[in-house]
């Protein structure tokens, strides 16, 4: 069935690592010096790389479009990050870690890569631990962890509710230091536009300098892409502003196959929308679900305050549904649940569009233990309230203070209101063992790949896939291509392919310009987004993706001939570099809606109406569509579809209960 | 597009680039929500004035969620505006009133110069960094992280220090536009840890060094960086930077 080749060395699973690792073709000490990486993006998976490939000696030029690679958006990410490092003695291992994230994947991710992902778990807390990254601690000196969705271990090491903050600029220290030893040159405000392609294979990017507007060529023996996810494609979404698909998606039109574009992680606990002037959604970390549980009233339309509707008269419906796993059901699970109780009448707020997250209950038993410990016995109510919020501030206090600011209301009286919002993308483009693209020499790291989290990503897991692509698997795949390419001199940017691919860039810069048409970027990209949350959301199915394809399209003929750039193109000009990425927005959008149409089944992130079991659990079609989608480029906005079989000799594929 | 009924007065500081002198222009907003960030309150001013064929302004921003440290403005005099602990992208128009007048400008420094509009450039800090701000280890180093008990107490004071989110608004808001907190900050959170220990004094020599060179001022103990954090970075980081500063001299071989 398959098409295209992973290539997945042989032998067992558990050995396949260590075997590729020893037995790599290696690049001598002074051939590194001349060897030149290109790496695009600063987060967790483009900081790390950068770093680590300068202190193996290579010359690595970095590039990100914010004012420093502190700022890219793995800083956001707050609960945690997973290991298998079994420091809770519960019965936590490589091979446990790697079975959570295949189930919790649904059975849609390569097994491979994921035991791969699990085996350099351990290394990547020791790494940021000798960095002098302040994990979380017990009394006793010792590493603290916490329990996340989808798993029955506490294995999530953290830092408070900024985990990726910490462990961003852990990796950003790495990256300063060889920056300040002169062996990362990096370039801030700087947006990749292309990639240049020689005799198949890339060979350097075309980046605009965002403050001068000049457009520059950069050459690279390889181009590393870890520029992140496409989530802002619902306009609406936990990511930063300035997120995007652009750099992937250049790439893609250079022929790197996209993959299972459809496979949207849509995060259950959300601020919900308040009003058509909002820009961003704000996430409240998954941690939360430990000690919060989740409930809406079990009469309809109830407009009661939540004080007023006593014990019995709510539903935790999670609870509920899911007794082995509660309130710490993965994401997915989760999101659907809470749109089901919406969509059937029960949701709560002003919108009707929200269920409770209510820490109540365990704040009074957290506020009795603090009692006992003190030496009160039979505490009263207003004690245990009193005692146990200072322990939910303890845990929490960064979350509660932003949902207090962003609602105005005070958690820790009433409980929060969320709603499930656009936060990953599991899809991106397609990569082998190697992380490398079907373009030869181009390697895509982090959540920009599809490698490794199938159809749904399990919390935690973002952090520990982004650093263990840029610590410790790059750096050492990247050599195999690399020793091939020793005696290929630095190729000099005047040749055609550079003169080319500036061409094509400056061409779409100018076209964008020159349309001064009468809406905003942003007009477009609500217009997408709106598509995008309602027909190629939560839930899909065949109707509406046809009609958001169609929608799609037209939008994409307006958007040409309409939209409006105020400014040029030689100066700082935030709505063209808006205007750029909502195009390459807009075209990911139809591909994400034909993929999503062409996988007649449900599974985990993937959710068609048209395939769901009795309970309205997702039903999979593991006979015809245990494969990666991965999506070919063709002239004039086509798409061609490849199929990587998936191969599961390890686990036996099941349907996924966490009843 | 608003569904508000606030009525602002706005003078922002509208510069085209580092050669052009700038000036505050004045604009009328009407039907701002309280519920709208500050933000989006601007977002409703730029595609106004994009409607209406000008430029829009030019202000750095990208999480909106106080962690990116990106957003920068200096609003009526205070950055990150009115509210304590907050960044001006978790400011929310609920702060203000209808019929305000609200000034806002850059972050003003020597070393932050203004590149447009409200944006500056503030790299300097990533070059303190680079002088120093980070643990000698390459990967692949590392032994078990539980190989090194940590007292929780240093941990979390480590912690606290690393919350800096590399802002600006301690060096804004200083009348000498002084970089200490900033500086200091990440001196305390590796002079805390015991694998910050090898590199303690060289450190703090280096990224002084480097913070003098960069043209940020001398502290004199004013106090307004602390202040004025959104992460509430606590001034004691500048007394230990101070003292490890002094100590280098002493118990230091080596002189960056």
């Amino acid at each position: 069935m398959s098409d295209i080749n992973s290539n997945i060395p042989e032998g067992e699973l558990t050995s396949k690592w260590t075997k590729y690792k020893s037995s790599v073709p290696l690049v001598n000490p002074s051939n590194k010096r001349t060897i030149e990486v290109i790496i695009v993006g600063s987060g967790l998976a483009g900081a790390s790389a950068a770093a680590t490939l300068a202190e193996m000696g290579y010359k690595v030029k970095c590039f990100c479009f914010q004012d420093s690679p502190r700022r890219a958006h793995s800083i956001a990410a707050q609960g945690g990050i997973n290991a298998a490092k079994n420091y809770q003695n519960d019965g936590d291992s490589v091979y446990r870690l790697f079975y959570d994230t295949i189930k919790g994947g649904d059975y849609r991710a390569r097994e491979a890569n994921v035991h791969r992902l699990a085996e350099v778990s351990a290394n990547i807390i020791d790494q940021c631990v000798a960095q002098g990254v302040p994990l979380a601690r017990e009394y006793g000196g010792l590493l603290d962890n916490r329990s996340f969705g989808g798993t029955q271990v506490q294995r999530t090491f953290y830092a408070a509710g900024q985990t990726g903050q910490q462990l961003l600029l852990g990796a950003y220290s790495a990256l300063e230091r060889q920056i300040g030893m002169g062996k990362v040159e990096m370039y801030t405000r700087h947006e990749m536009l292309e990639v240049v392609k020689i005799d198949g294979k890339a060979r350097g990017i075309i980046a605009r300098n965002l403050i001068t507007g000049e457009i520059e060529r950069h050459f690279g023996h390889a181009v590393v892409l870890g520029t992140g996810g496409y989530g802002n494609v619902f306009y609406l979404s936990t990511n930063a502003m300035g997120s995007n698909v652009t750099a992937a998606w250049k790439a893609h039109k250079q022929g790197a196959y996209f993959a299972n574009p459809c496979y949207t992680q849509i995060h259950p606990t959300c601020i919900p929308v308040s009003g058509d002037h909002q820009s961003k959604l704000t996430l409240m970390s998954e941690s939360l679900r430990n000690d919060g549980r989740i409930w809406v009233p079990k009469k309809k339309d109830d407009n009661r305050k939540a004080s007023e509707i006593p014990e019995e008269e709510r539903d935790y419906y999670l609870e509920r549904r899911y007794p082995a796993f509660g309130n710490l059901v993965p994401r997915d699970v989760a999101s659907r649940a809470a749109k089901e109780r919406c969509d059937a009448g029960y949701g709560v707020g002003a919108s009707k569009l929200a269920v409770y997250l209510d820490f109540k209950a365990n704040t009074e038993r957290y506020g009795r233990i603090e009692a006992s410990k003190s030496g009160i016995h039979n505490p009263d109510k207003e004690t245990c309230m009193r005692l146990g919020t200072e322990v939910i501030k303890a845990k929490y206090g960064n979350l509660f203070d932003m949902y207090a600011q962003i609602t105005g209301e005070n958690p820790y009286e009433t409980p929060m209101r969320i709603y499930p919002a656009v936060h990953y993308t599991m899809g991106g483009l397609w990569v082998d063992y190697n992380l490398m693209t079907s373009v030869p020499g181009l390697y895509c790291t982090g959540e920009a790949n599809f490698s490794d989290h199938g159809a749904n990503r399990l919390g935690a897991s973002a952090l520990m896939q982004g650093l263990a692509d840029g610590y410790f698997v790059l750096p050492y795949t990247i050599g195999a291509y690399l020793s091939k390419e020793i005696s290929v001199k630095a190729i000099p940017t005047d040749h055609p392919a550079f003169v080319e691919a500036e061409e094509r860039a400056k061409g779409i810069l100018n076209t964008l310009i020159n349309i001064k048409g009468t809406k905003s970027v942003d007009h477009f990209h609500k217009r997408l987004g709106h598509i995008m949350w309602e027909k190629c959301g939560m839930a899909r199915n065949e109707k509406g993706l046809n009609e958001a394809i169609q929608d799609i399209r037209a939008l994409r003929a307006e958007f040409w001939s309409n939209v409006r750039v105020p400014g040029s193109a030689d100066e700082l000009n935030t709505e063209l570099e808006k205007a750029g990425r909502v195009a390459d927005f807009i075209e990911l959008g139809e591909l994400m809606c034909i993929d999503a149409l062409n996988r007649n089944e449900s599974c985990g992130g993937h959710f068609r109406e048209e395939y769901q079991t009795e309970e309205g659990e997702a039903l999979r079609d593991d006979e015809n569509y245990a494969y990666v989608a991965a999506w070919e480029f063709k002239e004039g906005v086509n798409f061609e579809l490849h199929k990587e079989e998936l191969k599961f000799e390890n686990i036996k594929v099941a349907q996924r209960s966490y009843k | 597009m608003s569904t508000g009924n606030m009525n602002l007065t706005l003078k922002v500081w509208r510069q085209k680039n580092n050669n052009t002198k700038g000036a505050l222009v004045d604009y009328k907003l009407a039907g701002i929500s309280p519920d709208m960030s500050f933000l989006e309150m601007f977002d409703v001013l730029n595609e106004d004035l994009i409607t209406n064929g000008e430029e829009p302004v030019v202000f750095d921003h990208d999480c909106r969620e106080g962690i990116c440290g990106m957003c920068s403005m200096f609003i009526n005099g205070r950055p990150h505006g009115p509210k304590d602990l907050v960044t001006t992208c978790q400011l929310h128009m609920r702060s203000f009133k209808d019929g305000d007048t609200i000034v806002v400008e850059p972050w003003r420094a020597a070393a932050f110069p203004v590149v447009k509009d409200l944006t500056v450039d503030r790299s300097a800090f990533d070059r303190v960094i680079a002088a120093g701000g980070f643990i000698s280890v390459n990967t692949g180093n590392a032994q078990d992280a539980n190989s090194l008990p940590i007292p929780k107490m240093q941990a979390d004071a480590a912690f606290e220090a690393a919350a800096c989110i590399g802002c600006g608004a301690c060096v804004a808001t200083c009348k000498n536009a002084s970089a200490m907190l900033f500086v200091s900050a990440k001196i305390s959170q590796l002079a805390l840890l015991p694998q910050g220990q090898p590199e303690r004094y060289r450190r703090v020599q280096s990224m002084v060094a480097q913070m003098d060179a960069e043209g940020f001022g001398n502290c004199t103990n004013t106090g307004a960086c602390e202040a004025e954090c959104p992460k509430g970075i606590s001034l004691e980081n500048i007394a230990r930077m101070n003292r490890d500063f002094a100590s280098a001299k002493f118990v230091s071989e080596e002189t960056v």
